[in-house]
């Protein structure tokens, strides 16, 4: 190197130094870089299951971007919604492709939380001191699927208009009130341009700033306790003479690294949805609604997209209306309980006896069932299986202060494994 | 139902199927967010070839594939308007498409004398009829449940074609193949596009490892 470049580079790391100070003498950047990259100790024995909080990240930035994009495109107008959809597919330079990362980032972004919820299951990642990172978490998937509905509407065709429907319809059977108030949801008598632009309002600004912000409040709750780890001890409890935990490493440049190779793992399943399978035979992009929304037709056969069917299958396992929606709305509210629901002061799926893991089989084998049959037509076997399963995935929950109270479990190691 | 087996990498049957579809389908349907112009591209025609096979009726090369059919005329005249076929492709599906369109049958009880194996009742009329023929449904009694129902034996000939069966399911299969086609023009670019996006993230997959384990070489 020429004297007089190395002196330009000496002369460009002052500069940039004293800008650093200049900096966080008024804003404490170096701070948080270190709080929450640089010196944040996360353990070093993280499987795969820890990756899907920072995909999570990587998703809702896509939706984020893209939307951003969809919109200068996207009207939202009953008359011109879905042509303007079209109009993105076709004669907007890479319209199709941004279109097609926000319809699949849609299914990837519950895709990737399921995984992380579930992740929280095995290594008993809502347990003390952690309680209030899983309610917030489970805000953030209540506003996850508002997101979602709201955004469902948005092209306009016949599936979204009566989706659209049979939700908001949903609300009439609260009693007294419930007609009122799905016509205060919709803004009219029926799903109309009304509605389409009010959810259009909702799904571009209101509930994307609410998950932002719950999503702020979640990893600062996280870096303030620490985060799990798949053998549910406290690596806080083993410090170095320094104070750092000897069983973790700091987040940026450690995980950080491995991170970049598991988004960019999940980015290559990502595009082969995207490029070559972008309806996934009908279950990201329902066939039905390529057709526009028609107010006197209903598609053959309704069924909400594929990440709502779970709870689809549990309201329609009742034949009653007004208790299959109180049902429903029991279904997503009781996760929220789960950390006072769990007895068992054991964390990890590793060191838990049979009963829980043999109730944590049940549920997620019965969540996918109801999943399934969620997709498909009613028939007596299927109401029947539907009603069996709706049990299990209650079981789950409500039985769990008995079953995990008594629970034989192994001993917990000090340290990671 | 029998397989559309179409192939949308195939130019030269989207070709035909291209004059197909502006000579029989275009009267009554439009494809209205097609545009002419992004078929010559997409189709290889220069625009005299455009204007000279498939424009007929003084349209600019920038407009979409729309047509002078009223939908009040169509509801008066059929009992429904006839649907834009841009994206049918992707609600009905091609195999629905292909079989459809060869399951014409006469049927004198029907407004247009023809009634589809497929779609029962179906508005539209045989439109294929003068190279496809006229042909008879057969069909059998059968008794499932307790109930009698109808189930379709076989084709006969009324009147033949100008083509011959295997000829006209490939022109059956052209028309498919460009309504598969026009309903994600981007399609065969997007696989093409897609096999280099996979492969540059494999590379940078391979490269992100390498470090990763360097960073990660004094964690024991």
């Amino acid at each position: 190197m020429s004297a007089s470049a190395a002196d330009m580079f000496d002369r460009l790391g002052r500069g940039m130094s004293s800008l650093r100070g200049w900096i966080d003498a008024r804003f404490p950047m170096t701070k948080l870089i270190k709080e929450h990259a640089t010196e944040y100790y996360a353990s070093k024995n993280f499987n795969i299951w820890y990756g899907f909080g920072v995909l999570a990240t990587v998703v809702l930035v896509l939706q984020l971007v893209t939307g951003i994009y969809l919109t200068m495109n996207y009207k939202p107008s009953a008359a011109e919604a879905f042509a303007s959809v079209e109009y993105i597919m076709r004669d907007v330079e890479w319209g199709w492709l941004i279109r097609y990362l926000h319809s699949t980032g849609a299914s990837a972004f519950f895709v990737v939380v399921y995984l992380h919820m579930f992740r929280a299951l095995l290594y008993g990642s809502y347990k003390k001191p952690r309680e209030l990172i899983w309610l917030i978490g489970m805000f953030i998937y209540v506003c996850l699927m508002a997101e979602a509905f709201f955004g469902y509407l948005l092209p306009w065709g016949n599936m979204s208009y009566w989706g659209a429907q049979v939700i908001v319809s949903l609300f009439g059977a609260v009693p007294v009130v419930g007609e009122a108030l799905a016509e205060w949801i919709r803004g009219d008598f029926y799903i109309s341009d009304i509605t389409l632009n009010r959810f259009f309002a909702f799904h571009v600004i209101a509930v994307p700033l609410m998950l932002v912000l719950l999503v702020v409040v979640h990893i600062m709750a996280l870096h303030e306790v620490g985060s799990n780890n798949p053998d549910g001890i406290e690596i806080k409890n083993y410090p170095d003479s320094s104070g750092k935990p000897i069983d973790g490493v700091a987040f940026h440049p450690y995980h950080t690294s491995k991170d970049l190779v598991i988004i960019t793992g999940f980015l290559i399943l990502f595009s082969f949805v995207v490029f070559f399978a972008p309806e996934m035979g009908g279950l990201f992009l329902e066939h039905a609604n390529f057709e526009p929304a028609n107010t006197l037709q209903t598609p053959e056969h309704i069924a909400p997209i594929w990440y709502f069917t779970p709870f689809y299958a549990i309201l329609r396992a009742v034949p009653n209306k007004l208790f299959g929606v109180a049902l429903m709305g029991l279904a997503v509210l009781l996760p929220f309980f789960l950390p006072w629901l769990d007895r068992c002061r054991v964390k990890s799926i590793r060191y838990r006896g049979w009963t829980y893991k043999l109730a944590l089989s049940v549920f997620a084998v019965s969540f996918l069932v109801l999943g399934y049959l969620g997709l498909q037509p009613v028939t007596d076997t299927y109401t029947a299986m539907s009603r069996i399963f709706t049990a299990a995935y209650f079981a789950f929950f409500l039985l769990m202060p008995f079953y995990t109270s008594r629970e034989k479990t192994k001993p917990v190691p000090d340290r990671v494994t | 139902m029998e397989p559309a087996d179409n192939d949308v990498a195939d130019i030269a049957s989207l070709q035909r199927g291209a004059k197909y579809f502006v000579n029989y389908c275009l009267g009554c349907h439009s494809a209205q967010y097609v545009r002419y112009n992004r078929l010559a591209e997409d189709l290889g025609l220069t625009e005299a070839q455009l204007v000279e096979n498939l424009m007929f009726t003084g349209e600019r090369p920038y407009d979409t594939l729309s047509n002078s059919m009223r939908p009040e005329d169509g509801i008066v005249w059929f009992g429904i308007a006839p649907p834009d076929l841009s994206l049918v492709s992707r609600s009905l599906g091609t195999d629905h498409l292909y079989n459809y369109l060869r399951g014409f049958y006469v049927d004198e009880s029907a407004p247009t004398g023809s009634n589809n194996l497929w779609l029962e009742n179906t508005a539209m009329p045989h439109v294929l009829w003068e190279i496809g023929g006229v042909k008879r449904a057969v069909f059998e009694e059968i008794e499932v449940g307790g109930a009698l129902t109808r189930s379709f034996e076989r084709f006969e000939v009324v009147h033949e074609g100008t083509l011959s069966e295997g000829q006209f399911d490939e022109v059956v299969r052209d028309i498919v193949n460009f309504l598969d086609y026009i309903g994600d023009p981007v399609q065969v670019e997007r696989r093409s596009l897609g096999i280099r996006v996979i492969a540059f993230l494999l590379i940078f997959m391979l490269i992100s490892y390498m470090l990763k384990i360097e960073i990660w070489k004094d964690v024991d």
